[in-house]
């Protein structure tokens, strides 16, 4: 993905009333909960974010303010780690997020094939989503699986090595 | 002490430093970025590259960061290694690799950290051809423009604003090489301290908003050292003048006081020194017929000094914004038995209080800096933030020096800030503010009730009863009450250095010996401790030494009509009382002279108005909070662009209209013959004389320069007004020049450095190329003089410990609480600081709004003898039942205490609130 930092777009600046975001009773339970496990009540931001994007799909602008209130840390902190880590997602993604890894094991097996038959298929490239808003397509830096490679992940499952035939099939799966 | 030995040569040096300290603290030249002296180092950009051996054997070596490894003994270092050079400028590479080619439109060019480093890392070739990474940037309010393209990624920015100062509101954002350091959201920074940010960012992503609104390079800039003079503090600047306007005003290094960091009332209120309303001709007024005639010197000496003559009696007001010169030479006019300070009664007790308690507390009173070592603070009466703002910050630091204990118990030197931030956490020494509500450093204190001021004398006489028995005990004290202060002396007593804080903000003498008992009670358990008195002004603690009476004496003897003539130097009367007080006694003056630099009410009252020089076209002295006697010297000759401008220093007028009314011969005077006879005739102020060099002093033989060597377009500057170029004014008052001729080098130690600059380093970093070891004192000795001299030993306390607060039906407490943007009489005037005030609101507590029926925003007025003021009403939670809160600037602090009524405010009139008046402000 990529990042698009703070601004001086007029349609960012308006979100300190959150956009309307409410933080779903159940999160802010949970993120309650997260928080009672440290000392510093920040250390529970990743945890908060997870959540709210495991509801969401991504955590939207709103969301920020909310997690820092819960928190009792400044909204600065909490976009801070939510745009430093890859996998918080402060864009919209589909339904489904292909996750394929462009490190060096998978370089040498080949992902680049493998990148180039997911874009075709589905005719977006890193970093964008699906018209019909099924797949987003990221690349991650290691999946563990270099063993496997070439590499990637959808949603929760690794997948590898994949060649670039077995694209279509994999994908079906995904509805 | 431990030796190193860095290119084959040995040195000894401090063996608790890392080796970039080491190296730079011996004048050896490493480059670097997200290293600070006051932050320390977290090992990120990999500029500051070395290489070590292991030992002498030892040819082959490894590189290391010369801030994250230590200067033990026997360390074996290369600067000069080829390998360590290669690495260098390949890092100044890649951090360049983004950075825009803007150096000619970039307002940081000329006294750029990138650049020196840049040149000295020889890195003068672009290889990459690629698209740069660019940034959108944000709005941060009237101080700080934003660059975010120039960003090298170092950090310092955030790690000032966050770790150091507090700040919240300012982050770093993304990751890998696609950083941005800005707010959430647009917006203005919301620390008191971002303008520091300008001098912490290497380069120029954070620059100064009111300098680029007219802007000029560092070495166009004339610059002189001088005293802030928006607090008591006695924070150091260095004013950068050009066309007759203070451009910009820099940080100046004292190791003793404000070492790397301003506030930004201080950096950025000194608009009002560039007004275009500033009187700038005598005037004499007739105030019947209401016309003004303006006058040359000569004629308004002769008036000036043709009415004073004549007058039965002078009545002379002075005032602690102007020097202890300017007010000497008033008292010298007039006679002692006929000076006023020109400060309201109660408050004028209340610095004589302080002068007391400094003196005989049997705790010494620290320097700014000094307030960093202590490990436990009681704030009794004082938002440090508000009041004195870079005291809070020095405050803020002691806390946070748990850290810094805590890493030494486990071995981990002071200056590894990334390894004592991740230890310590939240850890801090006890700092407890008792305060009648919220306080700018509550978020690192320890829970302390709210309390009205005479609670807060009680919470203080039952500390000092804890600490020492013999103290009088408080009876009935509430149970949250009792328990702090079984808290707070706990702290204390456990405390190696504890530090006990209090000051004029409350106006109240109880106030002050509470404070004053905790401290004798300290002092009689032989704590090594501090206490630290906060006064108002710039010359608070000043001028009550020179003695004089309160400004309500001085009203009372005109309207009484024992003397019919007054002489008013830079004092807007109307900011200290009601109007209802001063009116009749001018109206019944005869001969109303007033001496000002600014457009003020009581001016309006002057038959002869004669303008005086403001700080930055004067030279004086003024005695800080810490009774530190610092001089502030002339930044520029307003004639030199203004030719037709007739101010002068306002000593020197008062000086002639002295000689004119004894019928003598005209003379001049220079600051030298002030300072001799004041220091002669005060011995009490004899320091005065030390505070300085005089004009005699020189270096290689030659004055010193307050214009850098590369300094151009003086032989054109005033062609607009004539091709020939005059000769620059000459200054027979101090050891500066107007002019780049002079010395302005770093080898020969000085203490009065007018802006600072060292071949190869042109950023304010060049004031490690001053100070003895990074970070420590000028080679000179940190300039000024302390007057105070607290006297060891066992006081008496005082006794009178005051009835706890009962609040009255319909009849409120009032508070006049200090405030940082908008709180002070000159900043005020400028522009940038009206913008960033934030708007005036009557706070009341949430108890008795809900009696009241008012809700926020309503309308409320604020009812006292004949003054009304009529604002928004904010809700304020912690603020007690009772009391009723009013930032000061809108309401003279003589009302701190009046019982006031309460009405709902007329919507009109409080929309209406008083108008922000900015126009004044010259704009280039």
């Amino acid at each position: 993905m990529t990042i698009e930092t703070a601004t001086s777009d007029s349609s960012r600046s308006i979100a300190t009333d959150r956009d309307g975001f409410e933080l779903h009773p159940d999160d802010r339970a949970e993120i309650e909960h997260e928080r009672g496990h440290y000392e510093q009540p920040q250390a529970a931001c990743i945890e908060a974010l997870k959540i709210v994007q495991r509801r969401h799909g991504w955590v939207p602008d709103g969301a920020i303010p909310a997690i820092a209130e819960v928190l009792g840390i400044g909204p600065a902190s909490v976009e801070g780690v939510a745009t430093f880590y890859s996998l918080i997602f402060r864009q919209p993604v589909g339904r489904h997020v292909i996750l394929i890894c462009d490190s060096s094991s998978c370089f040498l097996t080949g992902y680049e094939a493998l990148k180039d038959a997911i874009a075709d298929a589905l005719d977006i490239g890193y970093g964008e989503t699906t018209a019909d808003n099924r797949f987003t397509l990221l690349p991650v830096c290691c999946l563990g699986a270099c063993d496997r490679g070439p590499a990637l992940m959808i949603d929760d499952d690794t997948y590898g090595p994949v060649m670039p035939e077995d694209v279509s099939r994999l994908l079906e799966v995904y509805t | 002490m431990a030796t190193i030995h860095v290119d084959g040569k040995s040195y000894e040096v401090d063996g608790g430093h890392n080796l970039l300290q080491a190296c730079l603290s011996l004048g050896l030249d490493v480059p670097y970025f997200c290293w600070h002296p006051a932050m320390g180092s977290v090992g990120a950009c990999r500029q500051c590259a070395v290489k070590q051996y292991k030992d002498e054997d030892d040819t082959k070596g490894a590189l290391v960061m010369s801030c994250m490894a230590p200067a033990s003994d026997n360390t074996r270092i290369s600067i000069e290694d080829e390998e360590a050079r290669e690495f260098r400028a390949s890092v100044v590479e890649w951090l360049m690799i983004n950075h825009p080619h803007d150096c000619p439109v970039c307002e940081e060019g000329g006294h750029c950290h990138l650049q020196d480093m840049t040149v000295m890392t020889a890195h003068d070739r672009r290889r990459y051809r690629f698209n740069k990474r660019t940034h959108r940037n944000q709005n941060l309010g009237p101080f700080i423009a934003h660059e975010m393209n120039r960003c090298i990624t170092c950090y310092r920015c955030i790690r000032f604003y966050n770790d150091y100062a507090g700040g919240t509101d300012l982050g770093a954002f993304g990751a890998n090489d696609n950083v941005y350091f800005g707010r959430y959201q647009e917006g203005t920074l919301e620390s008191e301290f971002s303008g520091n940010l300008t001098e912490v960012c290497p380069t120029g992503v954070f620059t100064d908003q009111t300098h680029s609104d007219r802007y000029t390079r560092k070495w166009d800039l004339q610059f002189a050292p001088s005293i802030c003079h928006q607090c008591a503090a006695g924070c150091n600047i260095s004013p950068g003048e050009r066309y007759g306007q203070i451009r910009r005003i820099e940080n100046r290094y004292n190791g003793d006081v404000n070492r790397y960091f301003l506030c930004d009332r201080g950096r950025f209120g000194y608009g009002y020194v560039n007004r275009d309303d500033r009187p700038r001709h005598p005037q004499w007024r007739t105030v019947a017929e209401d016309s003004a005639v303006a006058l040359s010197v000569d004629a308004a000496l002769d008036r000036g000094s043709h009415i004073l003559r004549e007058a039965k009696r002078v009545i002379g007001i002075g005032s602690p914004r102007a020097s202890l010169e300017s007010n000497y030479q008033l008292r010298h006019l007039v006679g002692a038995e006929n000076f006023s300070t020109g400060i309201a009664a109660r408050e004028l007790a209340g610095l004589e209080q302080m002068a007391e308690l400094s003196r005989a507390s049997g705790l010494p009173t620290p320097s700014l800096r000094d307030v960093e070592d202590h490990d436990a603070v009681f704030v009794l009466g004082e938002d440090l933030i508000q009041s004195a703002a870079r005291v809070g910050l020095a405050v803020r630091q002691a806390v946070l020096g748990r850290r810094e204990e805590l890493a030494g118990e486990r071995g981990i030197p002071e200056w590894n800030a990334a390894a004592i931030k991740t230890l310590g956490q939240d850890s801090c020494h006890p700092l407890y503010v008792a305060y009648p509500t919220q306080t700018g450093l509550d978020n690192i204190a320890q829970p302390c009730p709210a309390l009205a001021p005479q609670d807060i004398a009680r919470l203080g006489f039952a500390v000092a009863h804890i600490i020492d028995g013999a103290a009088p005990a408080v009876e009935g004290l509430a149970d949250p009450v009792r328990d702090a202060a079984q808290e707070i002396a706990a702290s204390l007593l456990a405390a190696k250095r504890p530090l006990i804080i209090s000051g004029g903000s409350l106006d109240s003498a109880d106030v002050l010996a509470a404070a004053g008992n905790v401290a004798r009670a300290l002092a009689r358990r032989a704590c090594a401790g501090g206490l630290m008195l906060i006064r108002r002004e710039a010359n608070s603690t000043g001028l009550p030494m020179l003695g004089g009476q309160s400004l309500e004496w001085a009203l009372d003897t005109l309207s009484d009509g024992q003397a019919d003539a007054v002489v008013i130097l830079e004092n807007d009367l109307y900011q200290r009382l009601a109007p209802s007080l001063i009116d009749p006694a001018l109206a019944r003056t005869d001969a109303i002279v007033v001496i000002d630099h600014q457009q003020t009410r009581t001016m309006e009252k002057a038959h002869l108005l004669l303008p005086a020089a403001s700080f930055a076209e004067s030279d004086g002295t003024l005695v800080s909070l810490e009774g530190r006697a610092q001089r502030f010297f002339q930044v520029y000759d307003p004639r030199y662009i203004r030719p037709d401008t007739n101010i002068h220093e306002s000593w020197r007028w008062l000086h002639a209209l002295g000689s004119g009314m004894r019928r003598e011969e005209p003379t001049d005077i220079n600051l030298d013959a002030v300072i001799q006879s004041l220091t002669q005739r005060h011995p009490q102020l004899a320091g005065v004389l030390d505070a300085a060099e005089n004009a005699d002093y020189r270096v290689n033989g030659v004055k010193l320069a307050r214009e850098p060597h590369r300094y151009s377009g003086r032989t054109s500057m005033r062609a607009n007004l004539n091709v020939n170029e005059p000769r620059t004014p000459q200054d027979s008052d101090t050891p500066f020049t107007f002019s780049m001729e002079g010395y302005n080098g770093f080898d020969r130690p000085r203490k009065d450095v007018a802006f600072a600059w060292a071949p190869g380093w042109n950023s304010p970093q060049a004031w490690n190329k001053f100070t003895d070891e990074v970070g420590g004192h000028l080679r000179a000795g940190d300039p000024g003089v302390r007057l105070l001299h607290p006297q060891p030993g066992a006081y008496d306390y005082a006794a009178n410990v005051p009835a706890a607060y009962a609040p009255t039906d319909n009849r409120w407490q009032l508070l006049v609480l200090p405030r940082l943007f908008g709180g002070e009489e000159t900043s005020s005037r400028a522009a940038p600081i009206l913008e960033r005030a934030e708007p005036a609101h009557i706070r009341l507590s949430a108890s008795d709004a809900a009696t009241l029926g008012f809700v926020d925003g309503d309308p409320v007025s604020v009812i006292t003898g004949d003054s009304r003021l009529t604002l928004p009403l904010q809700i304020d939670t912690r603020l007690s039942a009772g009391l009723v809160a009013v930032p000061a600037g809108e309401l003279p602090p003589s009302l701190f205490g009046a019982w006031c009524e309460l009405s709902r405010g007329d919507a009109a009139y409080a929309n209406s609130q008083p108008q922000l008046d900015n126009g004044g402000e010259a704009r280039p």
